[in-house]
């Protein structure tokens, strides 16, 4: 499908002066699509040129028009000597090729140069005719749309889901590629930028050509990374899940979003919903409150390929056990070491034959929230992690044909991407096994991710094993064999999800069960660990908060295949550590699920850290999470005082926890669920492991062994040191939330203040002779101290919650620990919140009728359309009718709202200003708004390179204003594509490198995103919904029961 | 151990009020975070020190990164760098063009020259305003100066249209420059009590008085010089005091119309001469531009000071103008 790309340089604006002499520019542009270049005339003596040129018109192939960005270069005019590059824009045309996204891109760029940074600005407008194709065998895959966005997008439906979507390209790094000795460093980051940007769009349509394949027409949750291996080249690599994906209309657009409007979803797609069915579900009382240990089990497996690598024990995580039921009293740790002898698995044929084969190979979902009726039920988070040596790699194409044409990356052979695809295979193998150990058929959340020193690199996975519902599948892309009869009843909505997956009797771990809290029919574990968002439907009691488990590990410097191993070795009590802190912290909390878990291992040269962020919460179908007990490893090695006040200190915390959460789950008459005095058979173990050396291995089993489970015993002073850090993180201030999942489990009515934001700290360790227990201490308040400054900084929003935290560590060099943050603060109404939260706890059918009645009613007596809604909403009848007043009544706009937004929203009236507001978020929604359009993915990667570092205010100054550039860049291009937020927004990369000294530092950073339109609904609809929400799943269960 | 890099980035630029009011006054970092901690805003979000000197230095960061923007206040509503709300942009730019009164009245009526800069530190001295403070005071007023300089229209306006300043400001901006261009002495000890705002009422009417732009505002450079002509004509003004008869006629009518009017009408009836040949001397000299420097100065010591030591009111004064001048008109030579 070949097509006509048409571009047009109208003017430029705040250009840099590049004549000294006359304090001007003579300015001219350069178009380039590739290896076609057009030039505009010369706009002699001018800092805000007019060019007006025509068209410049470029007829390509299709695949070129996917793969190449359009590049256009500002040069100032010499006429003596060679002309000097101003700067450049690239501009990503995918957005054109798929006719329900953008049509035109039109806009002011800001002109970005590597070394000066943004230096004024240029119009240009950008059309694309594409002439119909009928070749099948093309190489093309325009019209696949593709998503950051991690669920089904808003104003879609997704009609199948066909699974698993990867690929890699590899090609070497032209940072360090011979001829980087001679050119400049302009030069070389510019390669670098156009490569990425090339390698980038070829993954992309590789991927689309790979989702044609299996039938679907778009990716959700698509996930790109780079690998920069250095010397060993530049890995592009990206993952997500094929869909196929049906526009709604208009009308009803608003309601598919499972976010939004959780309680109108179901209504939406009534139609295939099994949830409904929740309302009848027998009553099933009478269960006992058994005892019930968390489950923790080990899975590990070496494996020798060609390449050196280490296949690191893998944990699963759905809880931890504590080796309470008889018989399973193998500590993990030990079945750790048992498992070290794993058989290397069959050697996976070419990925490549058989797409089908492939997502049916790897049942893996990269969404984390999904329509309701879709995920049945949850095992566990999954995680392999695998330490690779990029030295070893073999792969004649860099040794010897070293290319010496630039962006040659076609000459590279197949032979390394095959390389790299085998290790992802072999991890995802891993995943998958896991997976099926808990007893499921899918992995839902997942993601994948590297952390590379030097010719290190740790390639992780991790998702959630899940059971997913086959109406919505592919037929044949999931395994569905191994579902047993027990699913086919249908599950009610709000608790389902938890109900064990794998079988009773034959469970993979140890592990003692519960009837579920709700409905009382089947198992639940005690705590549940899962990667994903929390489903709309669940039912929660109070609010959910961010918690952090973090760590670091002191290695010996090393080369090689040592290296590696000391690595590898080190890695399995990391993460049973952090695991440890985790279950603590959340036991701390009185809470009993964490969503959203992602832990983060990132190596270097003599460390390691680590960092789990999730979001806990209080699911009511699970048991109330026993206290914690503290107890002296022999008697009278401390003083017994000493003991109970540090006991007192954990008691005192875990209520004021309750009480700043408002966790007030239902009690139950029969037992004494819910209370923070920990009895003794509720009394949980906090588990301590001593992991510096395997000579302590023989210890550590000890600790879950034979004694009472969530005892924490004192048996050294690194214990009380281990206990104090648990208590030093400081709850939220007054008016502050967080979390770092989608929504924040116990708020949903925001208002529309929006501020997202991105932070960097590096922090230089002085201090070579630190000890573990000392880092641990910088570490841990390194990323407190981050969170109280964005409180401080953010207080003007109270009340407000921060979404979406999402923290990067990283160690870029010896003595540096850089930590990343990206997320946004969103304001909710308070009021609300309070009336909500305290109807919840007797959150009774009657009650809830009425209160669905009443609510909206009393809110907007006025609005004839809010009514018809809530009435919908009640009677479960399709949103398709409520499509006329929804409509009219986009324009109002509450007082309430307006009053919020006016310090965020634009004025568009003032001065004559030109420049669109465009909102940013992390997340997949903005509050008070809807989507109606997505315009494409946003995906860009720049490098910033300075030689003056002095000059530009130290390394905070050239970052700051780096990152201020990458979001003007960002927004720019948004606001081309006529759009006016990015949601789903990441940043994917944040790498920093100085070199004080030289006074040079040099950063690269990707970020990418869904651009969108979205209109503002009316406060009247937000409100009316957002009082409902989260509450009409539970309420309808705990009516039936 | 230490902090390498610390950097926060709102999509939306994050600024605080109190900060920036600090950063304008020319107070360090340090200084600033002790203002901070005193002023209790560590009460408000359990902040700490470390907390407070972060978000300071983030935010000092932003400032001098807008302050480029700042220099051209139109650039700052079509900028791409930082999205910041446009209530916001009026704050940040009527804030940055602020000044205090102290260090204008120093400056007033003096070249904008780097003379005058080098002089800042004495300035800063002397007012307790700080030396970064000062130097950017300065230079706003130089950046207003060379930018209407070049204009046509009235100076108002255009301060007000190229710096997107309140309507106050830009005309405190016209007076500054109108002193600076006409190098109004304002130093001398004599006019030490008159304020800023007392020498920018002058402006405000000489400008609309005395200027071309006063009587045609399709002129150039109209505003900011002084009617050439007009001065010329001053000087035909000689004749009410070379002229004994007219003089005496003079006196006479204002001396009528003043009686029973004032307290102090013998002094006035006792000086008319003296007070009538200092202001006509004054004016007839217009021409001169050393003299129109010397304009105030003159005013003061062969004027306003007479009057005082009669002990004349404010209202006595505009009495006694006011019939100086009308009865002025009823005189045969200027019908």
């Amino acid at each position: 499908m070949p097509g006509k790309l048409k571009a047009k340089i109208v003017a430029g604006r705040h250009l840099p002066v590049m004549d000294r002499a006359s304090d001007l520019t003579d300015a001219f542009v350069e178009v380039k699509f590739g290896n076609t270049t057009f030039k505009t005339d010369v706009c002699p003596k001018s800092l805000n040129p007019q060019w007006n040129s025509e068209w410049f018109k470029f007829e390509v192939d299709d695949e070129d028009l996917q793969d190449e960005p359009l590049q256009i270069t500002v040069l100032d005019h010499d006429t003596y000597s060679a002309n000097d590059a101003i700067g450049k824009v690239y501009i990503d045309i995918d957005p054109l090729l798929y006719s329900e996204a953008a049509s035109v891109i039109s806009g002011w760029f800001p002109i970005y140069d590597t070394i000066h940074g943004i230096r004024g600005e240029i119009n240009v407008i950008v059309k694309v005719e594409l002439f119909n194709d009928l070749n099948r065998f093309r190489q093309s895959s325009c019209g696949v749309k593709f998503f950051c966005t991690t669920c089904i997008p808003q104003c879609y439906r997704a009609t199948l889901v066909h699974g698993f979507v990867e690929e890699l390209v590899v090609n070497e790094d032209p940072e360090y590629q011979w001829i980087d000795r001679i050119r400049t460093p302009r030069a070389s980051n510019e390669a670098r930028q156009r490569l990425i940007s090339l390698m980038s769009g070829e993954l992309q349509r590789k991927i689309g050509l790979k989702v044609l394949e299996m039938g679907g027409n778009a990716v959700v949750g698509y996930l790109q990374c780079f690998d920069l291996e250095g010397e060993s080249g530049l890995v592009v690599r990206a993952i997500g899940t094929a869909c196929t994906l049906d526009k709604l209309s208009s009308g009803s657009a608003p309601n598919t979003n499972t976010h939004m409007h959780p309680n109108t979803a179901p209504a939406s797609n009534a139609c295939n919903s099994p949830s409904k069915d929740g309302k009848e579900s027998p009553l099933a009382h009478g269960c006992r409150s058994t005892h019930n240990s968390p489950v923790h089990s080990v899975c590990s497996s070496q494996r020798l390929s060609q390449n050196f690598s280490v296949s690191v024990p893998t944990l699963i995580f759905t809880g931890m056990g504590s080796g309470g039921s008889a018989g399973k009293e193998a500590g993990p740790l030990r079945t750790l070491l048992r498992q070290q002898t794993q058989t290397a698995l069959e050697q996976r044929g070419a990925s490549s034959s058989g797409l089908l084969l492939n997502a049916r190979e790897f049942p893996f979902f990269t969404l984390t929230s999904f329509p309701p009726g879709f995920l049945l039920h949850v095992g566990g988070v999954v995680s392999a992690r695998s330490v690779k040596l990029l030295d070893r790699i073999h792969n004649p194409a860099l040794g010897n044909t070293r290319s010496y044409k630039l962006l040659d990356w076609n000459s590279v052979t197949a032979d390394e991407p095959e390389t790299r695809d085998a290790w992802w295979e072999e991890i995802r193998q891993e995943i998958k096994s896991h997976a099926r150990a808990l007893g499921c058929h899918a992995v839902v959340g997942y993601s994948e991710s590297t952390s590379i020193c030097e010719e290190v690199c740790i390639l992780s996975a991790s998702g959630t094993a899940a059971i997913l519902n086959p109406r919505y599948m592919r037929e044949g892309c999931l395994d569905i064999g191994c579902t047993d009869h027990r699913f086919e009843e249908p599950s009610p909505p709000n608790c389902g999800f938890c109900h064990i997956p794998y079988d009773e009797l034959n469970m993979p771990f140890p592990a003692q069960l519960t009837y579920c809290y709700h409905c009382r029919r089947q198992k639940v574990p005690d705590v549940l660990f899962t990667t994903i968002d929390l489903p709309s439907e669940a039912a929660v009691a109070g609010k959910g908060c961010l918690i952090q488990a973090r760590l670091c590990r002191l290695k010996k410097k090393a080369q090689g295949e040592a290296n590696a191993t000391a690595i590898s070795n080190l890695l399995p009590f990391m993460e049973y550590e952090l695991h440890t802190q985790l279950m603590n912290k959340l036991k701390l909390r009185s809470m009993n699920a964490l969503f959203g878990l992602h832990i983060q291992i990132s190596v270097g040269e003599n460390m390691l850290l680590g960092l789990a962020s999730a979001t806990g919460v209080y699911l009511t179908a699970l048991p109330a999470p026993g206290g914690i007990q503290i107890a002296g490893k022999t008697p009278g090695d401390l003083s017994s005082e000493h003991i109970s006040s540090i006991q007192k200190r954990i008691n005192d915390t875990i209520a004021v926890n309750k009480e700043l959460y408002q966790i007030n789950p239902p009690e139950l008459a029969e037992e004494g669920v819910g209370s923070p005095i920990p009895e003794p058979r509720h009394r949980s173990r906090l588990f301590r492991s001593h992991s510096e050396s395997s000579d302590e291995l023989s210890e550590l089993d000890l600790s879950h062994g034979k004694k009472d489970a969530f005892v924490l015993e004192i048996d050294d002073t690194d214990a009380v040191e281990d206990i104090h850090s648990l208590l030093i993180d400081a709850p939220p201030p007054t008016g502050f939330y967080s979390c770092n999942t989608e929504n924040m489990p116990g708020i949903s009515n925001w208002t529309s203040g929006v501020q997202m934001f991105t932070s960097v700290r590096v922090l230089r360790l002085s201090n070579a002779n630190l000890t573990n227990q000392g880092l641990n201490k910088i570490f841990t308040d390194l990323c407190e101290n981050l969170l109280k400054s964005f409180y401080f900084k953010l207080r003007s929003m109270i009340p407000c919650c921060l979404c979406h935290l999402n923290f990067t560590v990283a160690v870029p060099e010896e003595e540096l620990i850089q930590v990343t943050v990206t997320a946004v603060a969103m304001t909710y109404d308070k009021e609300q919140t309070q009336e909500k939260t305290a109807e919840k706890p007797i959150n009774k059918g009657s009650l809830e009728a009425e209160e669905q009645l009443q609510f909206p009613l009393e809110l907007c007596a006025d609005s004839s359309s809010s009514n018809i809604q809530t009435a919908s909403k009640i009677s479960g009848v399709g949103e398709s009718t409520n499509m006329s007043p929804r409509v009219s009544s986009l324009e109002r706009c509450s007082p309430l709202q307006e009053g919020r937004s006016r310090s965020l929203r634009s004025s568009r009236s003032f001065g004559g200003s030109s420049v669109t507001v465009v909102k940013m978020t992390p997340l997949s929604f903005l509050p008070g708004t809807r989507i109606i359009k997505y315009l494409g993915i946003i995906n860009m990667f720049f490098i910033r390179e300075t030689t003056s570092l002095r000059e530009e205010g130290g390394v905070s100054g050239f970052l700051h204003s780096f990152i201020a550039e990458v979001f003007a860049m960002v927004r720019a291009h948004v606001a081309a594509l006529g759009g006016n937020a990015v949601v789903s927004y990441s940043m994917k990369e944040c790498v920093f490198m100085e070199n004080p000294n030289k006074n040079q530092a040099q950063c690269l950073i990707n970020v990418s995103g869904d651009a969108v339109i979205c209109i503002s609904e009316t406060d009247q609809e937000s409100s009316a919904s957002t009082a409902n929400t989260g509450q009409t799943g539970g309420s309808e269960t705990d009516g039936a029961t | 151990m230490s902090v390498e890099l610390d950097v926060f980035v709102g999509n939306t630029t994050i600024m605080d009020e109190e900060v920036y009011q600090l950063w304008l006054d020319g107070y360090t970092v340090n200084d600033a975070v002790k203002v901070r901690m005193e002023g209790g805003v560590m009460d408000e979000c359990e902040a700490s020190k470390d907390v407070l000197l972060s978000d300071t230095m983030d935010q000092y960061r932003t400032f001098q990164m807008c302050e480029r923007l700042l220099h051209s206040p139109a650039k700052l509503a079509n900028q791409l760098l930082f999205q910041i709300p446009p209530h916001r942009q009026i704050m940040l730019i009527e804030r940055y063009y602020a000044f205090d009164d102290t260090f204008v009245r120093e400056v007033l009526g003096k070249k904008l020259s780097k003379g005058t800069k080098k002089d800042l530190d004495d300035i800063s001295a002397k007012t307790s305003v700080t030396l970064k403070s000062c130097r950017r005071q300065f230079d706003n007023f130089k950046r207003v100066f060379k930018v209407v300089e070049e204009l046509k229209g009235p100076l108002v306006e255009n301060i007000r249209q190229h710096f997107l300043l309140s309507d106050k400001l830009a005309r405190d901006y016209a007076a500054i420059v109108f002193f600076a261009n006409n190098r109004f002495e304002t130093g001398k000890r004599k006019l030490q009590y008159l304020s800023f705002q007392d020498f920018a009422f002058c402006a405000g009417q000489l400008i609309s008085n005395w200027t071309v732009g006063a009587v045609d505002n399709m002129v150039e450079d109209m505003d900011v010089d002084l009617d050439k002509e007009f001065l010329q004509e001053l000087k035909e003004l000689k004749i009410l005091i070379t002229d004994k008869d007219l003089l005496d006629q003079h006196k006479s009518l204002v001396c009528t119309a003043l009686r029973g009017k004032t307290k102090v009408f013998i002094e006035m009836e006792g000086s008319f001469k003296n007070l009538s040949r200092g202001l006509i001397n004054i004016a007839a000299k217009l021409t001169n531009t050393k003299d129109v420097r010397d304009f105030f100065i003159d005013l003061v010591e062969k004027f306003i000071e007479p009057c005082r030591s009669d002990r004349w009111s404010a209202a006595d004064m505009k009495l006694y103008l006011t019939h100086y001048t009308n009865s002025a008109h009823i005189l045969d030579t200027f019908k």
